[in-house]
């Protein structure tokens, strides 16, 4: 590994991932979101204001949970949450959001847009432009707006508009790439507020730094109220913003394993799964050079997974970085086994998680399994599941049939 | 601007030397078939195109509007794959002496090797390509591959382009530079943006010496007749493919010979 703490590595490039492949119309808008976020980033006014709609609005710092009937399914380990799920709009996703409204703000503009999968980016990005009273569009692959119709609801009430998207697979992919054709069009006032690691240079580092609270706030309280660190911290993966949002505070600390659970669908070897790092190789889409799910070609490939939010088939630049500098490890974890680890948390510990939070879970009920006795496993609830409750219902025949 | 041994460039002077405007025309390679992208191509040619964009169909085509991501999502659909542009570049290039560039987003290229790629181009007898989501800033490998293979490379100039950018566009174009007339994607428009003048004359202030065609949202006679005042030529593409859309060859045949035909007066 290089002499240069992995902590202070920042964009364009994570060794040879990252970058801008992105049309010459957006390099000033790219220019002017980066200049300003770097003048941001060292104003203490900016840190004081974002630190206080986090306290005020926002709910952090978030607190931790351990749970010990959950993680005896787990081998004999400890296991605990840093519950993202609690934050206002019920995910992590908030972190990054009040952010760039922030830079938005400061930048002039009066008009975001977004993609969202889930929806959970979506409605964080509704939210913010509703407390900013900013215009806002999200747009959302068709797919998407039927399995998570319940977050299409919430963000048209706080008054976004929401477009579904039916070009190409009609989910999160396509949904960037139509975010992408708007912001080509209306840069001059608006701001594309991109919700994970992904896209072209300052994005990866950008959202990361907002989501970085998350690692920080967690390294501490572990010191604090157990007085250890713990041997592995876990995440799922889709584009990355959770996983790197907890792995950055810990990247420097060697003893602390980081491992990233992506969605492996029906299976990592079947045709249907969104296992970028475990099945792509690197390409560029969407505006940075990653791993990514393709053809011999290079067109892209369609992904699968039963959670909206981790069918993406492309991945953080620097998540990219740290697979190949082998710092993190990288697993998949299968729709069914993402779904029975739900249902284990809900009934064990009464916490419903989200299907992509659910993949995290799973992955650390097979990983407890092999670490010593003992070990302890930090892991990030991103968010709540109250927005899978059709799905859940479905897979779980929870609800009864009309006789 | 090595852009004397420039097929692309040589065409763009000898019709400016003749008092002649210039009409870029764009068709999508496999669209609606390998052989009728060919067809269709060779038609263009013979009917009034000076240099011919061929598109390379793509799963993730940002700078597109709907019209030609329909055709190339029908392309793909159809089972086009990435060798088929060579076969496609070669059938046109043995049938009409008019240069042929290549307009690809970068990951196909990538994938297939940057290098392999531009030797595979040269000898199907393309005349270069055009990058839309490929920025001087990330083009090492591509300068190195297409100044071995002496092949165009034509970057994009936008309205909101720094002088300092437009001047490194115009620098590492060899061909022409593409300025974008109007913040937005392919597809027709009423009017063609006042910003491609503006454009344009950052690119001759900054770059006296290149060419530079003028794309996005052109679509009628009045607009080519239009830009040809100002620039080195009109690039048209959504236009001719929905006139093939719907009319066919001859529906296409038409419409590249209304758009060229008033060329001369220039």
């Amino acid at each position: 590994m290089s002499e240069q703490p992995l902590r202070s590595h920042v964009g364009p490039y994570f060794g040879e991932f990252g970058g801008r492949f992105v049309p010459e119309s957006l390099i000033a808008a790219l220019d002017q979101l980066e200049a300003t976020y770097n003048f941001a980033k060292n104003d203490p006014e900016f840190a004081l204001e974002l630190a206080e709609l986090h306290r005020t609005y926002t709910g952090r710092p978030s607190i931790i949970t351990e749970v010990p009937k959950f993680a005896s399914h787990a081998g004999d380990v400890r296991v605990f949450l840093k519950r993202e799920d609690l934050n206002h709009t019920g995910s992590h996703k908030i972190n990054n959001v009040i952010g760039q409204a922030l830079l938005t703000k400061r930048m002039g503009k009066t008009r975001v847009i977004a993609e969202t999968g889930a929806g959970q980016h979506g409605v964080a990005t509704a939210t913010a432009a509703a407390l900013f009273g900013l215009e806002c569009v999200v747009y959302m692959g068709k797919v998407d707006t039927e399995r998570q119709a319940l977050n299409v609801a919430r963000m048209r009430l706080l008054g976004a508009e929401v477009v579904p998207v039916t070009t190409g697979t009609a989910t999160l992919k396509d949904a960037i790439n139509e975010a992408l054709r708007d912001w080509v069009a209306n840069v001059d006032n608006t701001h594309y507020l991109l919700g994970t690691v992904a896209g072209p240079h300052p994005f990866p580092t950008m959202v990361r730094d907002f989501h970085s609270v998350i690692g920080n706030e967690a390294r501490q309280q572990m010191l604090d109220e157990f007085g250890f660190l713990p041997d592995v911290v876990a995440a799922c993966i889709g584009g990355g913003s959770n996983a790197i949002g907890i792995f950055h505070a810990f990247l420097d600390d060697e003893s602390v394993r980081l491992l990233g659970f992506e969605a492996a669908g029906d299976g990592i070897d079947t045709p249907r799964h969104a296992a970028t790092l475990n099945k792509g190789r690197p390409g560029v889409l969407h505006g940075a050079r990653s791993y990514m799910l393709q053809n011999e070609d290079g067109q892209t490939q369609d992904s699968h997974s039963i959670s909206a939010g981790l069918d993406y088939p492309g991945v953080g630049p620097e998540h990219s970085w740290l697979k190949d500098l082998g710092r993190a490890e990288y697993r998949g974890i299968t729709d069914d086994e993402a779904m029975q680890a739900l249902r284990l948390l809900s009934r064990t510990e009464g916490i419903i998680p989200a299907i992509e939070t659910a993949h995290a879970l799973a992955g650390v009920l097979k990983l407890g399994k092999e670490l010593p006795t003992g070990s302890s496993i930090l892991v990030n609830l991103s968010g709540r599941g109250d927005k899978d409750m059709e799905t859940a219902a479905r897979y779980f025949d929870l609800i009864d049939s009309k006789g | 601007m090595p852009n004397s041994s420039s097929l692309t460039a040589r065409r763009l002077k000898a019709n400016r030397d003749a008092g002649k405007g210039s009409l870029v025309g764009y068709f999508p390679a496999g669209y609606p078939s390998v052989q009728g992208a060919i067809d269709a191509a060779i038609t263009m040619c013979q009917n009034g195109v000076d240099v011919l964009e061929v598109g390379v169909p793509y799963s993730d085509p940002v700078m597109d509007g709907p019209v030609i991501q329909e055709a190339t999502q029908a392309a793909l659909d159809a089972g086009f794959r990435l060798k088929d542009v060579f076969a496609t570049v070669k059938a046109i290039t043995e049938a009409v002496d008019t240069p042929v560039l290549v307009m690809t987003y970068w990951n196909p290229v990538l994938q297939y090797g940057v290098e392999r790629f531009a030797a595979d181009l040269a000898a199907a007898g393309g005349a270069g390509l055009i990058t839309p989501d490929l920025i001087p800033d990330e083009a090492g490998q591509w300068l190195e591959a297409s100044e071995k293979h002496n092949l165009d490379r034509v970057f994009l100039a936008t309205p909101t382009s720094s002088d300092e950018r437009l001047q490194r566009a115009s620098e590492l174009s060899r061909g022409f530079v593409y300025s974008v007339s109007t913040m937005g994607i392919t597809g027709a428009r009423e009017e063609v943006d006042q910003l491609a003048r503006g454009v344009v004359a950052g690119v001759r202030r900054v770059s006296p010496e290149q060419n530079t065609c003028v794309g996005i949202g052109i679509s009628t006679a009045n607009q080519v007749t239009e830009v040809n005042d100002y620039s080195d030529g009109a690039i048209v593409g959504s236009a001719f493919v929905r006139a093939y859309q719907n009319g066919g060859l001859d529906a296409l045949k038409q419409k590249v010979q209304e758009l060229s035909a008033n060329l001369n007066k220039h």
